[in-house]
């Protein structure tokens, strides 16, 4: 297993900086885009941890946020729309000695991507998944996802879909992930400090990060006034957990819940036999 | 048992055993093969049953010879009915004529019209109230004994088939009397179905389904990452892989969708694992997307695909070859990818095996057309040859300077960074790319890309396994597949008649070797093309991707029936004298 240590008290510095895990490939989002900050966290978060970029796979699906892996130093996976789960699970199940990291959006990792979330969540494949919700579809220009109100107006749904918003934390409590939280991305340092401990906990990681669309959702600017460190320490019971976050405004960030389910890893390369000692089995 | 005297033993015979749910009648048909074999005989077993979850009327459907075997023939020689519950259901599948021998229970009642219409011999023999007599014995037990007898499989050869499956002694007693009393009532039924002897010489036969084969292909040739989704009829293959996987190091992973498991084995190869999945047409269906990907990407990957009948859910246990059009064209894009069939169940190793090799070689996704046929039938064959395929991909070492992960090389293949290796990374992408892997949308990357990809398959050295050749003549039968079984037996037969013809059976399907093609086919007049499809995608990718010479014919017939030799040789010969 690659489940980071957490640091000694009297550990030497990190021999990494943040700077060490960025690409010279510019990134294409809007400026003032939320996901400018979490690309940030994640460099950061890397640094903390003073992990060497080659054994780092940041692994992405389709949308605003899922460009991330290329404006790394690490290795990057852009895959297909609301896939990214899927192909990090088997990168990782293939190669337990990787930090897999995945970055996606709401329409990405709760619309398109929904069967794969609750299963990664079940699976508990360690594995760390970061989701930049921005209650909007940024790249196809501003439709509503799954985390949209129900009465955001767009041309696609006139009016508003009508449709509940629903709520991944609770979601990812009810499927079984292993560690939940809540990050903003106004606050880079902080949510640098979430993603950290999220890799350093074995299973599956998630962490949901309020990252404001300012093009198509300018009103998310107002978030910064609204966010707040959870007035609780995360707690391990999970019903707890579910019970705070389905009463909570939406606005406490921290760690939320904490488990300690072992991870799922088959065990990669621990048979010794060779295929003349299946074929035996054939012969009459 | 009845003498040999005056027959000389039959090359071939078809024998089919049947029964409603929980009589037993595979066992009776795994043992009847797994005697044969032991004896030395070749021979394969499909089941057919109902469409009940459990229970239900079954078939075993065996066909047992002095050679190979990769169809099932035009008539079934033997019927043995332990009851006739729902049996009729089965009339299409199990032909009879009038050499056959029908053995029924008369407690059980009558055998359908359907079946004595045939002409068929019917004899009576007391299977319940026999095995009734024999405490400990049931009555499928004188179904092998019987089935055994009139086929001519020894009893030594049977008794020890059932005494490895039987661990307690007095029902293995029981058993054996069981089967002795069927073979001397089989001797009753005269000695025309019985099969010449077995070759002299029958070292090193394997017993296997082409689902277990193809398993074994991909890890012979180095998989060791599989993800999947259960699926009718590719299940098998899954189950085969699973433990054995785990006894080679190697992991198999139940997905929670098809879509799931493609994107799995995408990112367990791109972290430079070979690896595989397995499913059938609705699976392929949803994981045209993800190959897409590893085309853009250049992630080697190997999808098998049992086909079954089609379109939709359509006739999940049955055969036919109607994904073709799918393997070849459905991807959006011009996204090159390698299809392959293999032509017979022991080819289902070496061509899975190979597929691996080209996959993990040219950094493509490869798809593997296999069917139901093939994958759950079992079949006793030779041991296939060593194949000297494995995954051996290109790699670069670390902190290779001005690394380009998608380079222009003049192959098209550009060296793979594998994760963990420092100073190389780089972003696999499914957006266009230039040759660091930064997405690009221009004119120039987009056009050089993609005759970069197209490039790499012209790398393949596909000249030894691209095609089996075989025959001569100004007629020509093409085909691929399950259908090349049924093809090269009515051939052999037509050589019996005087009219020699050509088989070109075509394992490399994509990418198309028109230039192979026209030299095999070189001085042909007429070439029938035959697949087991409604729609002769065959005959169709033929015509829009080679130049095929002469006059041509479509021989097509959709599952869920297999394609029998009879009819394709009255067609050839019929054809030759036209």
């Amino acid at each position: 297993m690659s489940a980071v240590p957490a640091p000694a008290a009297d550990a030497p510095k990190s021999a990494h900086t943040a700077a060490d895990y960025k690409s010279d490939y510019k990134p294409i989002w809007c400026p003032g885009c939320g996901d400018y900050s979490v690309l940030s966290s994640f460099t950061k978060a890397f640094a903390i941890l003073d992990l060497a970029p080659e054994r780092i796979a940041v692994v992405s699906g389709i949308g605003c946020s899922s460009r991330i892996p290329a404006y790394t130093s690490c290795y990057g996976f852009h895959g297909v729309h609301g896939r990214s789960l899927a192909a990090a699970t088997g990168l990782k199940l293939a190669r337990p000695d990787l930090t897999v990291v995945v970055a996606s959006g709401d329409g990405d990792g709760y619309s398109i991507g929904g069967n794969h979330f609750l299963h990664a969540c079940r699976r508990n494949a360690d594995l760390t998944y970061v989701v930049m919700d921005n209650h909007v579809y940024g790249m196809t220009k501003g439709q509503p996802s799954p985390t949209t109100e129900p009465d955001w107006d767009s041309k696609l749904s006139p009016g508003g879909t009508g449709l509940r918003s629903f709520n991944p934390l609770v979601i990812a409590l009810a499927a079984g992930a292993n560690f939940v939280a809540r990050a903003f991305a106004g606050d880079p340092n902080g949510t640098a400090e979430i993603i950290a401990e999220a890799i350093r906990t074995p299973g599956f990681s998630f962490v949901e990060v309020m990252s404001p669309c300012v093009t198509f959702r300018p009103e998310q600017r107002e978030w910064k006034h609204h966010v707040r460190p959870s007035p609780v320490p995360a707690t391990d019971d999970a019903a707890k957990a579910a019970r705070r976050l389905m009463t909570d405004d939406g606005f406490n960030i921290g760690v939320l819940y904490k488990g300690d389910r072992p991870p799922y890893q088959p065990p990669m390369g621990k048979g010794r036999k060779t295929p003349a000692d299946l074929e035996r089995g054939f012969a009459i | 048992m009845t003498s040999k005297q005056g027959h000389p033993g039959r090359a071939s015979v078809s024998v089919a055993i049947t029964g409603s749910g929980g009589a037993g009648v595979m066992t009776a048909g795994n043992m009847l093969l797994e005697a044969a074999a032991k004896a030395g005989w070749y021979g394969l077993m499909v089941r057919s049953s109902g469409p009940q979850i459990r229970g239900g009327e079954a078939a075993a459907l065996l066909r047992l010879a002095t050679h190979p075997v990769d169809s099932l023939d035009d008539v079934c020689d033997v019927l043995v009915a332990v009851d006739w519950q729902n049996i009729h259901r089965f009339a299409d599948e199990i032909p009879l004529g009038a050499a056959s021998v029908i053995v029924g229970d008369p407690d059980q009642g009558d055998p359908p019209e359907v079946y004595l219409a045939s002409g068929a011999r019917y004899g009576k023999l007391a299977m319940k109230a026999t095995a009734k007599s024999i405490p400990g014995s049931w009555p499928n037990m004188v179904a092998l004994g019987v089935a055994a007898g009139l086929v001519g499989v020894p009893l030594e050869a049977v008794k020890g088939v059932v005494a490895s499956s039987l661990k307690k002694s007095d029902a293995l007693a029981a058993s054996i009397t069981a089967v002795e009393a069927g073979m001397k009532a089989a001797a009753e039924f005269g000695d025309g179905t019985r099969l010449a002897p077995p070759p002299a010489k029958h070292d090193g036969h394997w017993l296997l389904t082409g689902n277990q084969a193809a398993g074994f292909g991909a890890i012979r040739a180095g998989v060791r990452f599989v993800a999947a989704y259960p699926i009718t009829p590719a299940t098998e293959l899954l189950e085969y892989m699973a433990p054995a996987l785990t006894q080679v190091g190697g992991v198999l992973v139940q997905a929670e969708d098809e879509l799931a498991s493609i994107n799995m084995i995408i990112g367990a190869s791109y972290g430079g694992v070979p690896a595989l999945t397995a499913t059938a047409g609705p699976g392929l269906s949803l994981m045209v997307e993800a190959l897409g990907l590893a085309v853009a990407a250049e992630v080697p990957i190997v999808v098998v695909d049992v086909m079954r009948g089609g379109p939709s859910t359509g006739i999940p246990a049955k055969s036919e070859q109607s994904d073709l059009s799918l393997a070849l064209h459905g991807l959006h894009g011009d996204a090159p990818r390698i299809v392959l069939a293999p032509n017979s169940i022991a080819d289902c190793v070496t061509t899975t095996q190979w597929a691996v090799h080209l996959a993990e070689q040219m950094q493509v996704p490869a798809i593997v057309l296999s069917d139901q046929f093939f994958g759950q039938a079992r079949a006793v064959v030779e041991r296939p040859a060593d194949a000297p395929y494995a995954a051996k991909r290109a790699t670069v070492g670390a902190n290779a300077q001005g690394y380009k992960r998608y380079a222009l090389t003049d192959t098209g293949i550009s060296p793979m960074s594998i994760p963990g290796t420092p100073g190389v990374t780089y972003t696999a992408d499914g957006l266009e790319h230039n040759e660091r892997g930064i997405p690009s949308s221009g004119a120039t990357d987009h056009r050089k890309q993609l005759a970069k990809r197209e490039r790499k398959l012209a790398q393949g050295d596909y000249a030894r396994h691209w095609a089996d050749l075989e025959g001569e003549g100004e007629i020509a039968v093409i085909t691929f597949g399950s259908s090349t079984g049924p093809v090269r037996e009515a051939l052999a037969r037509a050589k019996g008649d005087g009219v020699s013809a050509r088989l070109v059976s075509l394992r490399l399907l994509a990418p198309a070797q028109p230039e192979r093609l026209a030299a095999a086919l070189a001085g042909v007049k007429r070439v029938l093309v035959v697949e087991q499809n409604h729609g002769g995608q065959l005959a169709r990718y033929l015509r829009s991707d080679f130049e095929i010479p002469g006059e041509v014919r479509s021989f097509r017939q959709p599952g869920p029936l297999p394609i029998r030799p009879a009819a394709l040789h009255r067609e050839i010969v019929e054809w030759s004298r036209a």
